[in-house]
């Protein structure tokens, strides 16, 4: 390690003003500052400083996601390996299809992503910031695995710059840049990223796997066959037609987007999240309870349709409800800063998303809509909250004038 | 004899770029974000908006000391309807498939804000000759960027330009595919973005302060 520093502090001066590579400074600081604690200190003023900052927040953030990645790399073997017809093939085996399967989307995600930062730190001759941590790892784990890879690179790219870098880079964005990369494919290219045919790899993976599917074989995700049920009371099934039950749902061995379908692996990331104080609890609640709130209401007095009936337990465990309340809606930049707002926000986001679900046949997933729509209002529930907080001590200061007057 | 002199080149001139109806003055927008889908009917939009601005800007010009002021509006509007009128029959005798896919746009031309702009700002106080150039110049400013959005949104949503496969079969061969948000009116909006982008970040007199 000692070896290395020196090697680092032999190159520095090349990127330094004045340097040969002093075009490259946003680059090899980003670099430095990341493999090493920086040794700058302030010059002047009082200073507080505390142990976490932007790149710890992100480094637990990741680390919190890792249960979901790992757990979805495993599903997408167990289902690769069960629509072939192979179900005794081992874990190993599976967890490695799964992995040689969901590694290639992660790097092109960071490398396109973090490729656009550091060009727009060049640019902007600013540090480069540390935001896309996070996001690199979270598209991967929203998409269906069989997104083909140069889609991601696009929708990357395209959130990256128009999410993030034209309104400021890190902390600017006003939504969500890993809800945008996937509502941009959504909207571009909806046959990759819905239908029953892209949830699970049926082909193979460098020379791993391949072969044809089963008899009887469906890969709908158990929201696709709900909203497209017929009937007013549907079972949600796996590929061979057998019903899930809501243990089933909560360990998540189900079609859909790699890191969603597991509420235990998710879970211990909100235990992380939670624990660390990174992700906001009232946030995370408040979009449980209005996501549990919708769904009763729907069992009660909905419609005659399946995703009414589908029991609000259900709502929760099944598709992309918990993940995005525990990683996407406690976004700190693009949630609502003020105490009161956050549950606001949050709640609305968790009503929201069952009602999409629910109301809107065109859409079997309703929580990414429900995010992007919540952090457009975000700024707005706390303009409302401030000015309310405002008018009541307002008044209170008017009430004790008006006393002194009467004395 | 110099066909322009200065004032006149920056009359025909400046709405292309400095002081583009759409980029700058943010007017017609709607226009822009409805037709440019595909490229031929931002094109028929473009020729039928310059057409129409040109003609209205040289009548009203010509108008311009014997209406009265109180009912100017009123005179403006039935000198575009008219225009307007004759431009949306003449499509619909000899385009009709364009004239089907624009619908209404070629009927809304006469609500369109570019044109009683002009007619408010420049017609009713400036000779023919020069009403006529800011006509057509306020028309091109208009057609380039129909046109510019047209182009990439026909080219990436579709794969083709004015209805011709551009982007080869071998391509989709190996698993591209059309991009569906570009049919949609949001990405016309991104697309103008872009333009404003670039065009601001070449003309530093149209950059707001920096705070």
């Amino acid at each position: 390690m000692n070896n290395f520093r020196k090697l680092v502090d032999k190159i520095k001066p090349n990127f330094l003003p004045g340097g040969k590579f002093e075009k490259l400074h946003s680059t090899f600081d980003a670099i430095e500052t990341f493999l090493f604690v920086p040794n700058t200190t302030s010059k002047s003023g009082t200073h507080i400083h505390d142990a976490v900052d932007s790149k710890r927040t992100m480094i637990v953030v990741v680390i919190a996601l890792i249960p979901a990645l790992l757990f979805g790399m495993y599903n997408v073997g167990f289902q690769h390996y069960n629509a072939i017809g192979q179900p005794e093939i081992g874990f190993w085996s599976m967890f490695w299809y799964g992995f040689l399967a969901v590694l290639p989307i992660v790097i092109v995600s960071y490398v396109v992503g973090l490729s656009i930062e550091f060009a727009g730190g060049q640019i902007r001759k600013e540090e480069v910031q540390e935001g896309f941590l996070v996001t690199g790892m979270l598209i991967p784990l929203i998409v269906p695995v069989d997104t083909p890879l140069w889609m991601i690179a696009v929708a990357t790219a395209f959130s990256v710059i128009f999410a993030k870098e034209v309104f400021g880079g890190t902390g600017m964005n006003i939504f969500n840049v890993a809800l945008v990369a996937r509502a941009f494919l959504f909207f571009a290219y909806p046959q990759s990223m819905s239908g029953d045919k892209v949830w699970i790899r049926t082909g193979e993976t460098f020379g791993l796997g391949g072969g044809s599917v089963v008899d009887g074989f469906s890969g709908a995700t158990p929201l696709g066959q709900v909203s497209t049920a017929t009937t007013a009371n549907v079972d949600v099934v796996n590929m061979f037609g057998e019903q899930y039950s809501l243990m089933d749902t909560i360990i998540g061995l189900m079609p859909g987007s790699i890191g969603e379908t597991s509420i235990i692996a998710i879970g211990i990331g909100a235990l992380i999240l939670l624990i660390t104080k990174v992700a906001n609890w009232k946030v995370m609640l408040s979009v449980f309870a209005g996501g549990i709130f919708a769904g009763l209401i729907f069992n009660q007095f909905g419609p005659e349709t399946a995703s009414a009936n589908l029991p609000w337990f259900m709502h929760i465990t099944l598709g992309g409800f918990a993940f995005g309340a525990v990683f996407m809606a406690t976004d700190p930049v693009t949630s609502s800063r003020t105490e009161t707002g956050k549950w606001i926000y949050g709640f609305l986001i968790g009503v929201l998303a069952i009602v999409i679900r629910v109301l809107n046949p065109g859409y079997a997933e309703g929580m990414m809509l429900a995010i992007l729509l919540m952090n457009i209002f975000a700024p707005l529930i706390d303009f409302y909250v401030v000015d309310a907080n405002i008018k009541k001590r307002l008044k209170r200061v008017k009430v004790t004038t008006s006393e002194r007057v009467n004395k | 004899m110099k066909l322009l002199n200065t004032k006149s080149k920056g009359v025909l001139l400046g709405p292309l770029n400095k002081n583009n109806p759409i980029t700058v003055q943010v007017l017609g927008i709607c226009s822009a974000l409805a037709v440019t889908a595909k490229l031929e009917p931002s094109l028929v939009m473009g020729i039928s908006v310059i057409v129409i601005m040109a003609l209205s800007n040289v009548i009203i010009s010509l108008l311009r000391n014997t209406i009265p002021n109180r009912i100017r509006i009123i005179v403006q509007l039935v000198v575009i309807a008219s225009l307007v009128t004759i431009v949306s029959e003449f499509l619909k005798a000899f385009a009709y498939d364009v004239s089907a896919q624009l619908s209404v746009y070629i009927g809304l031309i006469i609500t369109n804000c570019i044109l009683m702009g002009r007619l408010e700002a420049f017609a009713m106080s400036n000779r023919p000759w020069e009403s006529l150039l800011d006509g057509v110049g306020n028309g091109i400013g208009y057609a380039w960027i129909l046109v510019a959005v047209g182009f990439f949104r026909e080219l990436l949503g579709s794969g083709s330009l004015l209805g011709i496969q551009i982007i080869p079969e071998a391509l989709y061969e190996f698993g591209y595919v059309n991009n569906g948000l570009m049919m949609m009116p949001p990405m016309a909006l991104i697309l103008v973005a872009c333009i404003i982008w670039v065009q601001r970040a070449k003309n530093k007199d149209l950059q707001e302060e920096q705070h």
